[in-house]
This record gives C-alpha cells, sequence and structure tokens, in this order.
C-alpha cells in the first residue's frame, strides 16, 4: 500500500473494491490515474456531491449536524462518505460541537443546518465561534434559488443574518463552483487569524448536475496574511525588552490558536518573565511553573492583576485586550509600554495603544523576537515582588467540613482525579470561573470555554465536540452550571448514543448564581428572575437518557463519587449540590482599576 | 454575606501614577491630550459582487463608526467597484475603520486620501420660483443648472466640493427650499497617484499599523 498517493482518504482505503468496479466504466484519463493509485474516488456528478468532495480533500474526519429538507442533498452524498456525522439535538449544540473540535483538534470543525430555522439556530454557536476566534465552517441549506427572496417556506436570508457573525460567508450560486465555494471556506476559516465561515447551498445548487471537481482550499487573492513582523520593530521592541524591570508576558488564546505555546514558554523560562494569561489563552503555559501568574482581569488571580498593573513592559501575545481583560482603560498596566504581537492588524490598538505593533504569525514573532533579544532585562526585584503578591493574594479557601459544600473543592478534586491533559469545557457564569480558578492547566487545547460572547449552553455540546477530537485516553470534563446545563442538555441523547465518554459536573446552586451574585453586589439583593428553585434532579433526568447519573452533597460524597462517574464508560453527570450563596472572587467590577480587585463582597 | 479571599485590601495597595486615555493612550495626567474627531475621505476598492456593499455598510453600523455619507459605483475594471466613505472620528477610529475594511475578504484596498483630492458631490435642489430672476441669479453664481422648472418651482442641478453645495443650499434657502436629494461625495486623488490601488494590499496594511507614525490634529476640510 506505501506506492498510494498522498491524497488517500479513510473513504479510499476501504473502499477499494467499489473503486475498481467504478474504474472499469470511467473515462480514459480517469483510469490512468487509478492505474498508478487506485485510490481516485469516482467522479462528481452533483453539486452536492461536489461539497462532499471538497470536505474530504480538505481532510475533514467528522461533521456535526442536523437534517432538513434543504440541506438533504449534501446529506444524501454524505451517506457514500466516510466523513463521520454526528447527528446533533439542536444546531446550536451542532455548532458549539463543532467549535469546540476545531479548537481541540486544531482543524475547522464543522457543522451542517438546514435552511431557515436550521441556520438561524446556529448563530449562537456562529458568533461564539467569531468572538473567540475558533476554526469553523458551517454549511447551510437554502431554499431553491428559483424562491430566494420570496419569502418561501423554511426561508431566511442566512448570509445577511450571519454577515456580523462570521469571518466571512457566501451564497453558492452555481452547480459547478459549490463545491471550490466550500474549500475555499475551509481554508479561510483556519488561515491567518481563525474565524467562522458559512456558505449557503441553495437546493437546486446542491442538487444540480456537475462533473467539476472542486479546487483545492486556498483562500482568495484578497485575503493575505503577514507572518513575519517587521525587523526594525522587532529590534526596538526586543532593546525595550532588555531594557524593562518590570517585564510580564501576556499570553492570549492567539497564543494557542498560533501555535506558540512552546516558543513562548522558552522565551519566558530563558528570560525569566513572568507570565499571565487572558482566560482564552488559558494553557499557553504551564500553571504550576514558577513564572506563572495564571489568569488576569475581572475575576483573574489577585497576584495578575497586581503584575499586569505595575509593570512597565508588557509583551501582549495574541490578545485583543477585551474589557473582561483590561477593566478600564485608564488604569489598565497605565505604566507599561505595550508590544503587540498580533496576525490582525486591525487589534492592534483597537483597545491599548501598541508602543511596538509587530503584525505576524505568533510562533514567527517569538522567533523573531527571541533570536534579537540577546540579554535578559534585570527583574530579580519584580520576580520577588510577584511571589510575594501570589502569597498575599494566594487562591486558597476555606472548606469547613460543617457547612455546605464550597465549589472550589470540587474543582480541586477533579483535578486531582484527572490526568494533566483532561479536557475541561465549561457553561457561563460562576462555575466557569471557579473552572478558571482552582484547576491548574498545563497543556494548550486542554481549556474550552465561551470567553468572548460568554454562552450558557456551551458546555456540554462543547464537550460533545472535544470528546470526538481527542485522544481515546484523554478524559473530558464539563463543569456547568444548573442554568447553563438546562440550555442545552438535550445533547445528553447525542452523548448517550455515540457513547461518549464525557463527565459533566453541574456546579448546582439553584440559581443562576453569576446574576445572583451581581444582583447581591450592585442591586441590593434583589433576586430578580436569578433563583431557580425549580431545578430538576440532574442525576435522575440524566439516567432518563440513558447516562450515568451521580449526586454529591457532601464533602465526604466527593472523592468516592468522582471516583465512580470517571470510570463509568460512557457519559455521567453529577449533581453537585454547592453552597447557593457562594460568590467568585477575586473581583473586579466592569470598569473598574485591576489593581483594585476586591476579594470580598464589602470591598465592592 | 459570604466571606471572601485574604490579602491587603484595595486601600493598602499601592497604584500606578499613569493613565491612559479613553484611546488607550498613555497619557501625562497633567496635560490630558484627547482626539478631536476629524473629517477624513476613506476609498476602498472591492470586489463587484453581490452582498459587497451590505459587508461594508454593515460594519460601519455595527461598530459604531460615524459616516458621513457613502458613495459606491463601477470602475474601469468590470470586476471592481469603488466606495467612497466620508466619515468624522478621531485619528484611532480612523485607523481602526481602515483596518477593519480591509479585513472584509472582497475588500481589495483601502486608502485614506490626502485633504487636497479632488471630492465631489451632486445635489438637486428644488426651491419656490416666485422670483424666477432673482433665483437664476443665484443659481449662476454657484454654477448650477437648470434641470426642471415649472410656473411654481425650480430644479437646479449642482455638482461641487460639500462646501459649496452647502453655500448654495444656504443661499438658496432665502426663496424657500421644497427638497433636496444629495450623493454624497465622490473623490479621487490627485495627479499620478492611485486612488487606492489593487497592489500591494498587505503591505500597505502592514507598514500603515506598523508604523506607529503620530496621529494628525484636527483638521477638516
Ligand atoms: C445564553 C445566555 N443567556 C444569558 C446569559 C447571562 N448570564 C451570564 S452568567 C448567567 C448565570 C449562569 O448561571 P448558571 O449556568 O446556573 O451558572 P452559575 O453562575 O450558577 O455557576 C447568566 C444568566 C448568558 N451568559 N448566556
Amino acid at each position: 500500500m506505501s506506492e498510494r498517493a498522498a491524497k488517500v482518504t479513510p473513504a479510499d482505503e476501504e473502499e477499494q473494491d467499489d473503486d475498481q468496479i467504478t474504474d472499469s466504466a470511467a473515462p480514459d484519463a480517469a483510469q490512468e490515474i487509478d492505474a498508478e493509485s487506485e485510490t481516485t474516488p469516482a467522479p462528481v456528478t452533483s453539486g452536492a456531491e461536489a461539497v462532499v468532495r471538497a470536505l474530504e480533500n480538505a481532510g475533514v474526519e467528522h461533521a456535526f449536524g442536523v437534517q432538513g429538507g434543504a440541506i438533504m442533498p449534501v446529506y444524501d452524498a454524505l451517506y457514500d462518505s466516510d466523513i463521520y456525522h454526528v447527528t446533533m439535538a439542536h444546531e446550536q449544540g451542532a455548532a458549539h460541537a463543532a467549535d469546540a473540535y476545531g479548537i481541540v483538534s486544531g482543524k475547522p470543525g464543522i457543522c451542517l443546518a438546514t435552511s431557515g430555522p436550521g441556520a438561524t439556530n446556529l448563530v449562537t454557536g456562529l458568533a461564539d465561534a467569531d468572538m473567540d476566534s475558533d476554526p469553523m465552517v458551517a454549511l447551510t441549506g437554502q431554499v431553491p434559488t428559483e424562491l430566494v427572496g420570496n419569502d418561501a417556506f423554511q426561508e431566511t436570508d442566512t448570509t445577511g443574518v450571519t454577515t456580523p457573525v462570521t469571518k466571512d460567508n457566501t451564497f453558492s450560486s452555481d452547480s459547478d463552483t459549490v463545491g471550490s465555494d466550500v474549500s475555499e471556506a475551509f481554508a479561510l476559516a483556519g488561515e491567518g487569524r481563525p474565524g467562522p465561515t458559512l456558505v449557503d447551498l441553495p437546493k437546486d445548487v446542491t442538487n444540480g448536475e456537475t462533473d467539476r471537481e472542486p479546487d483545492a482550499p486556498s483562500v482568495p487573492e484578497t485575503y493575505e496574511v503577514q507572518e513575519r513582523a517587521d525587523e526594525e520593530i522587532v529590534a526596538a521592541a526586543a532593546e525595550r525588552i532588555e531594557n524593562s524591570n518590570k517585564p510580564v508576558m501576556l499570553l492570549g488564546g492567539g497564543v494557542i490558536k498560533g501555535e506558540a505555546s512552546e516558543a513562548c514558554r522558552e522565551f519566558a523560562v530563558e528570560h525569566e518573565i513572568p507570565v499571565i494569561t487572558t482566560m482564552p489563552g488559558i494553557g499557553a503555559f504551564p500553571e504550576d511553573h514558577e513564572l506563572s501568574l495564571e489568569m488576569a482581569g475581572m475575576h483573574g488571580t489577585g497576584y495578575a492583576n497586581m503584575a499586569i498593573t505595575h509593570c512597565d513592559t508588557l509583551i501582549g501575545i495574541g490578545t485583543r485586550f477585551d474589557d473582561r481583560l483590561t477593566g478600564g482603560i485608564e488604569t489598565f498596566a497605565p505604566d507599561a509600554e505595550l508590544i503587540h504581537v498580533d496576525i490582525d492588524p486591525a487589534e492592534i490598538s483597537k483597545n491599548i495603544h501598541a508602543d511596538y505593533p509587530l503584525i505576524g504569525d505568533a510562533a514567527t514573532v517569538v522567533e523573531q523576537l527571541t533570536a534579537a533579544v540577546d540579554e535578559s532585562p534585570e527583574a530579580t526585584k519584580w520576580r520577588a515582588q510577584c511571589q510575594q503578591w501570589k502569597s498575599d493574594y494566594s487562591m486558597a479557601y476555606d472548606a469547613p467540613e460543617d457547612e455546605p459544600l464550597q465549589p472550589e473543592f470540587v474543582v480541586e478534586a477533579l483535578d486531582e482525579a484527572t490526568d494533566d491533559d483532561t479536557i475541561v469545557t465549561t457553561g457561563v457564569g460562576q462555575h466557569q470561573m471557579w473552572a478558571c480558578q482552582y484547576w491548574t492547566y498545563t497543556e494548550p487545547r486542554t481549556w474550552v470555554s465561551s470567553h468572548g460572547l460568554g454562552t450558557m449552553g456551551y458546555g456540554l455540546p462543547a464537550a460533545i465536540g472535544a470528546r470526538i477530537a481527542a485522544d481515546d485516553d484523554q478524559d473530558v470534563v464539563c463543569f456547568d452550571g444548573d442554568g447553563s446545563f438546562l440550555m442545552t442538555l438535550q445533547g445528553l441523547s447525542v452523548a448517550v448514543r455515540e457513547n461518549l465518554d464525557i463527565t459533566v459536573a453541574v456546579l448546582n446552586n439553584e440559581y443562576i448564581g453569576m446574576v445572583r451574585q451581581w444582583q447581591d453586589a450592585f442591586f441590593e439583593g434583589r433576586h430578580s428572575a436569578s433563583d431557580y428553585h425549580w431545578m430538576p434532579e440532574f442525576d435522575k433526568l440524566a439516567e432518563a437518557f440513558g447516562a450515568a447519573g451521580f449526586r454529591i452533597d457532601d464533602y465526604d460524597e466527593v472523592a468516592d463519587t468522582i471516583e465512580e462517574a470517571l470510570s463509568y464508560d460512557g457519559p455521567s453527570v453529577i449533581d453537585v449540590h454547592i453552597d447557593p450563596e457562594a460568590n467568585v472572587f477575586p473581583m473586579v467590577p466592569s470598569g473598574g482599576d485591576n489593581g483594585q480587585f476586591a476579594l470580598t463582597e464589602d470591598q465592592l | 454575606m459570604k466571606r471572601g479571599l485574604e490579602g491587603p485590601p484595595p486601600e493598602d495597595r499601592p497604584t500606578p501614577a499613569g493613565r491612559r486615555n479613553k484611546q488607550g493612550i498613555r497619557i501625562d495626567p497633567e496635560v490630558e491630550a484627547t482626539h478631536e474627531p476629524r473629517r477624513t475621505v476613506i476609498s476602498a476598492l472591492v470586489a463587484h459582487e453581490p452582498g459587497v456593499l451590505s459587508d461594508v455598510s454593515g460594519l460601519f453600523s455595527r461598530r459604531q463608526f460615524n459616516i458621513e455619507s457613502l458613495t459606491v459605483g463601477p470602475t474601469k475594471d468590470e470586476d471592481r467597484a469603488r466606495i467612497t466613505v466620508v466619515v468624522e472620528e478621531p485619528d484611532p477610529g480612523i485607523d481602526q475603520i481602515k483596518k477593519q475594511l480591509r479585513k472584509l475578504v472582497p475588500v481589495i484596498s483601502v486608502r485614506e486620501l490626502e485633504p487636497d483630492a479632488m471630492q465631489r458631490e451632486l445635489a438637486l435642489i428644488k426651491v419656490d420660483a416666485e422670483d424666477p430672476a432673482q433665483v437664476s441669479a443665484v443659481a449662476d453664481m454657484y454654477d448650477a443648472t437648470t434641470v426642471d422648472s415649472s410656473p411654481e418651482t425650480a430644479t437646479f442641478e449642482i455638482t461641487g466640493a460639500r462646501q459649496k453645495i452647502e453655500a448654495a443650499i444656504d443661499t438658496f434657502g432665502q426663496f424657500g427650499i421644497r427638497e433636496i436629494s444629495r450623493t454624497g461625495t465622490t473623490a479621487l486623488a490627485r495627479g499620478t497617484e492611485e486612488t487606492a490601488a489593487a497592489v500591494n494590499a498587505t503591505e500597505s496594511t502592514a507598514t500603515e499599523a506598523n508604523h506607529d507614525k503620530p496621529y494628525q490634529t484636527a483638521n477638516d476640510d
């Protein structure tokens, strides 16, 4: 088999015999190619087949979606493909699963939906991927071209609706080019700053005849990405680093997407520069390393927020300076000169003015910086100061046995019971913050959460996508809130059908807790619509779906139940009844000064 | 009330002396310098394909850029259209507009025109024509062409820079203006300079964003 062409797809390997049968009927040119490789698949005959061929050519192995009238031709073509399609219970879940798949695998995740409601159900997932720059391709069915614009059954102006929440989208209008449209969308999703792309597929276009094979994935001519930063600015930035006394590296999600974690680690360790991450940057640097100050921002650690406020040189890599990170602009790193590395020129000086703008691929630019910096900064005092802050503002918490179960304890217990490469997904709320703060992340692509959009309900479908992308021996744990879980828990049916080994820990406080926390702090404790005392029993609900259900009420149940849930081969749900009044600290109120984080409620 | 974490409270922590302004630029808090909005013309060469105008206008509305006028039309190359946008923003906002426009896949190149670029707008002005002689005297003053007249009204076409059109509208005001329709500004760079060329689009993006040129001060045309 070694003489096979490089382009072997899984489909070809298994359907070799079928191919040979087809070969005898194929035209001469095709026969010649086949004689060499025996792997050329049957020529495409329809737009839908071209769509699927484009995905196969791009190396796609999995897709997530829901059937429907307008997308049926594509699903019909998928029937003959070796792409493994995971049927989801809701299109929002398909989008989140594809998003998480993209984060974990580093290749664009694929989701499919029909026209109208199918497409609009994808919108939240698209917006989420767009905010977090996650590579993803959405393929939506559309009513036949002649009905477009007529308010036909299940018609929505999908490209119109999704323009603000996609990196790029296309209405496909020709069976001959529809395959190439999909190839291009795939290339665009992953190239440069990644993001979600969408191809809208009218039914007549996918049903239409064509023998045109799709072009190889490539981005349009007008889309060019700068890989290397300007050497002059690199040199100036290097000089700044050498002369700084209080340097800090701030690693964002772009470090992970740009596969720059290794280069950043080496740079930080070589020059002994303390490292902070943003929330999407979690995993870019090992949190158990001495130089790590973990995450800064609204619920970042006190030490990270002190360091970012007092540094004199901030090396920001692959971060967009979101307001949850910066707090009020006025007081953000006010004494620091900013060296900003980003592949997207529009991020430079968007929120925080960059004194040294370095446009380029994170890994490449960090290598440029590595080559340019000759001397390490003189920062012994600064490092000692950072260590002092680490002990002053340590993330230690009280967990008295006779009081209600504290959520931090549960997060730490699960962390201890699992390996370092375990993937964590979350919903949005307090539980998400505890999962950031009290789990020790050491590897990139193990933290999968909704950062920029903050989408409740992200956790379970993301765990499904992550599970499918992950290695078999990697654990997948989802921390969810009761409110968040309730938003997309129909995905449990998918996890059961596919027998996906995931463990969901619902940190159940019978509140939409983060809202309750804000109401306590800023609305005089008026719990308007945040009290969720009507929550179902999630362990029983899990069992109703066919998953394993567990419940924890007390400290002494934690270790054993976690052990049982983790060892269950399939989806399990632990309904963890935590202290309903537990709140997340430290906290920088929105627009506040990072250095003035509150450690207790009365400091707000 | 729940207890929180340990550590020195906010009032016991040192705070740095520096400050940034709203645009994230470090400033001397003693001499606060904010950027005043200025009016400028941005020209974008785009692929002449369906949806590109809504991509561009959607970008402006969702990022809340203050747009004064937007015109679009074909170019000598039938696959390309030119979009001319007049905006009023502080310098950092103008930079953002250019960078965000360049990010759109169908956008080929984007340039901010120099203040001396040729800028023209067309307006149709319909006035009461009770005093035809005086009306036509004003029309002459602004090189306006009569495009329609009736016993009660006269409609003029006038082209020129925005200030000229505004001055004309002011002066016509004395007769009573019934209706106005304006096209918004279209513009080209002077001489051999190219307005927004297809070549070296990325190179210019990179150099512009990379080179930290000092921001200009407010400057109205
Ligand atoms: C789809 C969606 N709707 C509303 C919100 C606003 N929101 C942010 S956090 C939060 C509470 C989340 O509650 P829960 O999932 O129970 O988690 P907890 O905070 O209790 O851990 C809400 C309602 C959101 N982020 N996403």
